[in-house]
C-alpha cells in the first residue's frame, strides 16, 4: 500500500496508518448499510419512507443515531457479571474487525497479504460466538440467557456449511490466498474464451448458495434470527446492552455484513476486478476499492432483502435444516468440484 | 437488583396465587411472558415453567386491563353505556355497540329501520375487515415476517378513511343509537366503499402469497396448537378460532330472528379441520375476503327509508332480561343485560370472546415449545381489552 | 313482555307457542326432575330454566348430555337495589332499601335470594341457548362448580368468586382473576360502592336531556314517552 504513494513509512507509521485504514474500512460500509438499507431500502420495501427529518430525505441518520447512542447513560445491570458484560461487545467487534484484515481491495490495497487468508478469515469469524454468549450469560437475565444458548446452537451449527462451500471455491483455485484467488478469476478463462475471466459464481452456483444462506444465519438475520427473535425475546442476547456497548454490537452486526460481503464478493464475484480493466495498474488502487464496495453492497442487498420478507424458522427446524440440508449438499459439491477439477 | 425480604415475600405471594414456587427451581427455568412483552398484545402476563425449551406449565394472569365495565355499567344511563362498551374490543369499534344496542331495543319492543339495520351491518362488516386485516399482517410479525404487518397497515386505512368518511371517527364512531342510527350516509359514499373492498381483496391475495404460502411460516404454524372440536366446544371458544377446529357456527347465519341484515346476503362461512395455527389463519383469510362480498351485496340492496325509529328523548328500558350474540370479529361477544324499568340497567353481564379463547390457552401449551406459544398466542387472536373488560 | 311489532318491518310474527323450546324445559324437566323449580320461555326469542342450588351440578351435566356442549358463560346477579344510585335520581324517587332478601324483586323465572347463578349454554346441532339459574341462600354462597363438566368455567368462577364472594367448591385453583393478591371486598355487589361516585357526582348531570317528571323545554312530541 505504501508503495502506492512511493512514501518510505517506517513500521509503526506504517501500522497506524493501516489500524486507520482498517477502522474506515469498517464503519464506512457499516455507515452505508444502515443508513441505505436498513433505513431506507426497508422501508421502500414497506410502503412506508423511513427516517426524512435528519438532513436531507433522511441522509444524515445514520450520523444521528450514532450521536444518540454515545450520549446514552452506561447501564450495567446490578446482577451483571460486570467485566464480562463490558468484554463482550469488544470481543464481537474485534472479531469482525480482524476478518477485514484479509481482503484485497485493490492490487497493492491489502492489510496483510496472508497464504491462508481463507483459513484465517474462516477461523477468526467464529470466534464472534464467544462474544454473543458470554454477552447473554453476564447479563443476568432469562431473556438473554435463552437467546444466547440459541446463538451458540446456531452459529456453530451454521459454521459448518460455511466452511464447506468455501472449501469448493479453494479446491478450484488452487489456493487460499484471496489475492491470488482474485487473480485466478480475473485471469482465468472459460473454455477458452477469456473475455470476462473465470468468476467463480459460474462454477460454485451451489457453493454460493449455501454460502449465503450459512453468512444469514451467522449474522442472525431473519429467518436466522431465533437468538434475536424480536416478537419473543425482544433483542435476546443484547437486551441488557444500551449506549454506547449496543452501539458496538450494531456496528459488529453490519460491519459483518460487509465483512462476509467482501468474502463472497472475492471468493465468486471476482473481488476487486472488473474485466476489462488493467490488473495491474496503479489506478486500480483506487477504483478497485470502489468496485469492491459495489459488489458488497450488491449481495447485502440480498441479505437484507430476504430477512425482511421471511418469517423465522424455529430452532429445531433451524438445525434440521444445517445439518440434513445444506451439509449433505455442500459435502456433494466438494465433490463434484474435485471431481470436474480433475477432469478439466 | 437485590431482593430485600420483604420484596422477595410480596413476590412469593404473588406467585403462589398461580401455583409456581419461587423458591424451588431446580427443575426448569420459569420465565415471565409479560406484562410488557412484544408477543402478548397488551398487558398479558403467561408465567411459563421451561424444560430446556419446552413448556411444562402455562398460567396466564390477566387483569392488568380491567376497568370494570360491569360495575360501571350500572352507573350509566342506556345511551352512556354504549359509548362506554365500545372501549372492550377497541378494534372492533362499532360491533361492541351493536349486541347492547340490540338487547336493548328487544325489551323496548322497538326494531330499528330496514335502512338502518343494512347499514348497521355494512359497519358490523367493516369493523370486522379493520380489525382481521390487521390480525393477517401482524401474525406475520410475530413470526419475524414484519412486513405483512405494514402493508396491513396501509391497506386498512382505506377502510378507516370510510368510517372517517360517514361518522368523523376512525376508531371509535360512536354511530349507533338505540332505535337506529345517528346519520345517514354520505352522497358518493356507497361507490368509494365498493372500490375499497376490491383493495381489500387484493391485499387478501397478497397475503396469500406473501405468509400464508411462504414455506417458512407452514412449518412455524401447521401442526402446531392443535384444538380438537370438542375441547373448543367445552372452553366455549368461538369465532374463527372454533370455525377453525371444525365447529360449524357461524352466528350471522345461525341467528335468522337477530335484527339486523345479513339475512338478506348470500355468504359461506368457512371451516378447516385441522384446529391449528395455520387452520386460524387460513379462515381468517377467507372470512375477510366474504366480508367484502357481504358489504358488496348489502350496498346493492340497500332499501330507502329513515334511519331511526320513534323513540323517546329520554330512553327508559322496560323491566326484564335479554341477551344478544353477534357474530364479533374477535368471536361471540354478548350482553345479558337486566333492566329493572329506569334510565340505566340494572347488571349488565358482557360475556366477551377473548376471555373463553385465552382460557384455552393452559390446555394448548402443554408440550409446546416457547417461539409456539407466540404462534398460537398469535393464531388465537385476542385483545386485551376483551379479556380483561 | 311483547314481541316485537311496532310499525317498522317484521321479518314474522313471532310465534305464541315456541315447540323446540318447550321441548327443551320439558327435557330437562325429565332429566332432573324436583330440581327444576321454575323456567320461563319467551316464544322465539330465548329459555330460561331455574333449578335448585344442589342440582346445579347435574343440570350442567344434564344440558351437556342433551347436547348442549358449547359453554357460553356463567355469572351472578345480585339483586339487591343499587342503593349508591347514579346520582342523578331526583329526590322524588327515593330507592327503598328491602329488609330481607323476601322482598327483593327478580327477574324472570322469579327467585328467593339475594344471589342468584346465571349461567348459558348453546347447542350447535339445535342451534339454540337456554339459561340456567339457581338462588343461593344467603348464610351459604356456594354451588358446586362446573368446571369438571364444562372446562370453560374454569375462569368464569374464578371471576364470579372474586367479584361476588361466592365459593365453588370442587374448583382446581379458586384464586383471584382479575383483582390483585391483597383486594378486600366483591366489587359487583351492590353494597360495593363505585368510589368515584362518592369522590366527585356524576358530570352527566350537565346532560340537555330534562329528568322525568320534569317539563323538558323541548318539545315532547317526538315520539311517546316510554311509560
Amino acid at each position: 500500500m505504501t508503495a502506492l504513494f512511493a512514501l518510505e513509512l517506517s513500521y509503526w507509521q506504517e501500522t497506524v496508518l493501516k489500524v486507520v485504514g482498517v477502522l474506515a474500512a469498517v464503519l464506512i460500509p457499516a455507515g452505508a448499510f444502515v443508513q441505505l438499507f436498513l433505513f431506507k431500502m426497508v422501508s421502500h420495501l414497506q410502503s412506508r419512507l423511513g427516517p426524512m427529518e435528519a438532513g436531507p430525505h433522511g441522509s444524515l441518520q445514520a450520523i444521528a443515531e450514532v450521536g444518540k447512542f454515545i450520549q446514552k447513560e452506561d447501564i450495567i445491570p446490578e446482577r451483571a457479571d460486570r467485566f464480562v458484560f463490558k468484554l463482550a461487545p469488544y470481543v464481537v467487534v474485534m472479531t469482525v474487525l480482524l476478518v477485514y484484515l484479509v481482503i484485497p481491495f485493490g492490487p497493492d490495497m491489502y492489510f496483510a497479504n496472508l497464504d491462508a487468508g481463507v483459513f484465517y478469515a474462516l477461523a477468526v469469524s467464529s470466534v464472534s460466538v464467544i462474544g454473543v454468549l458470554i454477552a447473554g450469560w453476564a447479563s443476568a437475565n432469562k431473556y438473554s440467557l435463552m437467546g444466547a444458548i440459541r446463538a451458540a446452537g446456531q452459529l456453530i451449527a451454521y459454521e459448518l456449511p460455511l466452511v464447506l462451500a468455501v472449501v469448493g471455491v479453494v479446491i478450484q483455485a488452487g489456493t487460499m490466498n484471496l489475492q491470488g484467488i482474485v487473480a485466478i478469476q480475473a485471469q482465468g478463462e472459460i473454455f477458452g474464451w477469456g473475455a470476462i475471466g473465470n468468476p467463480f459464481i459460474l462454477t460454485q452456483f451451489v457453493g454460493l448458495f449455501i454460502f449465503m444462506v450459512a453468512i444469514q444465519a451467522e449474522l442472525t438475520q431473519t429467518p436466522f434470527d431465533m437468538p434475536i427473535a424480536e416478537s419473543e425475546l425482544i433483542t435476546g442476547y443484547m437486551t441488557e446492552y444500551s449506549g454506547l456497548r449496543f452501539l458496538l454490537f450494531f456496528i459488529a452486526e453490519f460491519a459483518a455484513v460487509g465483512a462476509f460481503g467482501a468474502l463472497a464478493a472475492t471468493l465468486w464475484l471476482g473481488g476487486w476486478y472488473l474485466p476489462g480493466l488493467d490488473f495491474d495498474a496503479n489506478y486500480m488502487n483506487v477504483v478497485g476499492p470502489i468496485i469492491l464496495f459495489a459488489k458488497i453492497m450488491l449481495v447485502a442487498f440480498v441479505v437484507f432483502w430476504v430477512r425482511f420478507t421471511y418469517p423465522r424458522l424455529r430452532e429445531d427446524q433451524l438445525q434440521a435444516f444445517a445439518w440434513k440440508f445444506l451439509i449433505p449438499l455442500s459435502l456433494i459439491n466438494i465433490v463434484a468440484t474435485g471431481v470436474l477439477k480433475v477432469v478439466f | 437488583m437485590t431482593v430485600t425480604e420483604h420484596e422477595r415475600a410480596f413476590i412469593t405471594s404473588t406467585l403462589s396465587e398461580s401455583r409456581i414456587n419461587l423458591e424451588i427451581e431446580s427443575d426448569g427455568m420459569t420465565l415471565n411472558l409479560g406484562p410488557q412483552h412484544p408477543a402478548t398484545h397488551g398487558t398479558l402476563r403467561i408465567i411459563v415453567k421451561l424444560d430446556g425449551e419446552q413448556i411444562v406449565a402455562c398460567e396466564p394472569t390477566m387483569g392488568y386491563m380491567h376497568r370494570g365495565y360491569e360495575k360501571l355499567c350500572e352507573f350509566r344511563t342506556f345511551p352512556q353505556v354504549t359509548t362506554l362498551v365500545n372501549r372492550i374490543d377497541w378494534l372492533s369499534h362499532f360491533a361492541n355497540e351493536v349486541p347492547f344496542i340490540l338487547a336493548a331495543e328487544q325489551l323496548m319492543g322497538v326494531e330499528a329501520p330496514p335502512r338502518a339495520q343494512y347499514i348497521r351491518t355494512v359497519f358490523f362488516e367493516m369493523a370486522r375487515l379493520g380489525n382481521i386485516t390487521l390480525f393477517l399482517g401482524e401474525m406475520g410479525l410475530q413470526l419475524g415476517a414484519m412486513t405483512a404487518l405494514f402493508y396491513a397497515f396501509r391497506d386498512r386505512e382505506h377502510v378507516l378513511n370510510l368510517l372517517e368518511a360517514v361518522t368523523g371517527g376512525r376508531f371509535h364512531p360512536n354511530f349507533d343509537r338505540i332505535g337506529g342510527l345517528k346519520d345517514d350516509l354520505p352522497k358518493g359514499w356507497i361507490d368509494e366503499t365498493k372500490a375499497v373492498m376490491k383493495k381489500i381483496r387484493g391485499f387478501c391475495d397478497q397475503m396469500e402469497t406473501l405468509v400464508m404460502g411462504n414455506e417458512i411460516f407452514q412449518t412455524r404454524t401447521r401442526g402446531i396448537g392443535v384444538i380438537p372440536k370438542d375441547v373448543a366446544l367445552g372452553y366455549g371458544l368461538s369465532g374463527a378460532n372454533a370455525r377453525a377446529s371444525g365447529v360449524d357456527l357461524d352466528l350471522r347465519r345461525d341467528n335468522p330472528d337477530i335484527a339486523m341484515a345479513w339475512k338478506h346476503a348470500d355468504f359461506k362461512v368457512w371451516t378447516h379441520p385441522d384446529g391449528d395455527s395455520f387452520a386460524r389463519y387460513w379462515v381468517r383469510l377467507q372470512e375477510v375476503r366474504e366480508s367484502t362480498h357481504i358489504i358488496d351485496q348489502l350496498l346493492d340492496g340497500i332499501p330507502a327509508g329513515p334511519i331511526m325509529a320513534k323513540v323517546p328523548r329520554i330512553i327508559k328500558v322496560p323491566a326484564g332480561e335479554a341477551y344478544v350474540q353477534t357474530e364479533n370479529p374477535l368471536g361471540w361477544m354478548g350482553y345479558y343485560v337486566v333492566s329493572k324499568g329506569d334510565l340505566g340497567p340494572f347488571r349488565v353481564k358482557i360475556r366477551t370472546a377473548s376471555f373463553n379463547n385465552v382460557s384455552v390457552l393452559p390446555w394448548v401449551a402443554k408440550g409446546l415449545y416457547v417461539p409456539d406459544i407466540v404462534t398460537v398466542l398469535a393464531s388465537l387472536y385476542f385483545i386485551l381489552g376483551d379479556i380483561d373488560r | 313482555m311483547s314481541s316485537a311489532d311496532t310499525g317498522t318491518e317484521v321479518t314474522e310474527e313471532a310465534p305464541a307457542v315456541d315447540e323446540r323450546r318447550d321441548a327443551i324445559v320439558a327435557a330437562v324437566a325429565a332429566r332432573l326432575g324436583d330440581a327444576v323449580v321454575g323456567s320461563h320461555v319467551e316464544p322465539g326469542v330465548d329459555v330460561w330454566v331455574r333449578v335448585t342450588r344442589d342440582g346445579w351440578a347435574e343440570a350442567a351435566q344434564a344440558v351437556h348430555d342433551l347436547g348442549f356442549t358449547f359453554f357460553d358463560f356463567l355469572s351472578a346477579i345480585d339483586w339487591y337495589p343499587n342503593i349508591h344510585g347514579k346520582n342523578e335520581e331526583p329526590p322524588t324517587n327515593p330507592i327503598t332499601v328491602p329488609a330481607t332478601s323476601a322482598e327483593l324483586e327478580h327477574g324472570v323465572t322469579g327467585g328467593e335470594t339475594r344471589f342468584q347463578l346465571i349461567a348459558r349454554v348453546f347447542s350447535p346441532e339445535q342451534k339454540l341457548g337456554v339459561h340456567l339459574r339457581c338462588d343461593l341462600p344467603d348464610d351459604d354462597l356456594s354451588a358446586p362448580t362446573w368446571s369438571r363438566i364444562y372446562p370453560g368455567a374454569d375462569w368464569n368462577e374464578r371471576e364470579v368468586c372474586e367479584m361476588f364472594g361466592i365459593d365453588f367448591p370442587g374448583h382446581p385453583n379458586l384464586v383471584h382473576l382479575y383483582l390483585p393478591g391483597g383486594f378486600e371486598g366483591h366489587p359487583l355487589r351492590k353494597d360495593f360502592p363505585l368510589l368515584a361516585r362518592h369522590v366527585k357526582p356524576w358530570p352527566g348531570l350537565v346532560d340537555v336531556e330534562a329528568m322525568p317528571g320534569e317539563p323538558d323545554d323541548d318539545a315532547e312530541a317526538e315520539g311517546s314517552e316510554a311509560e
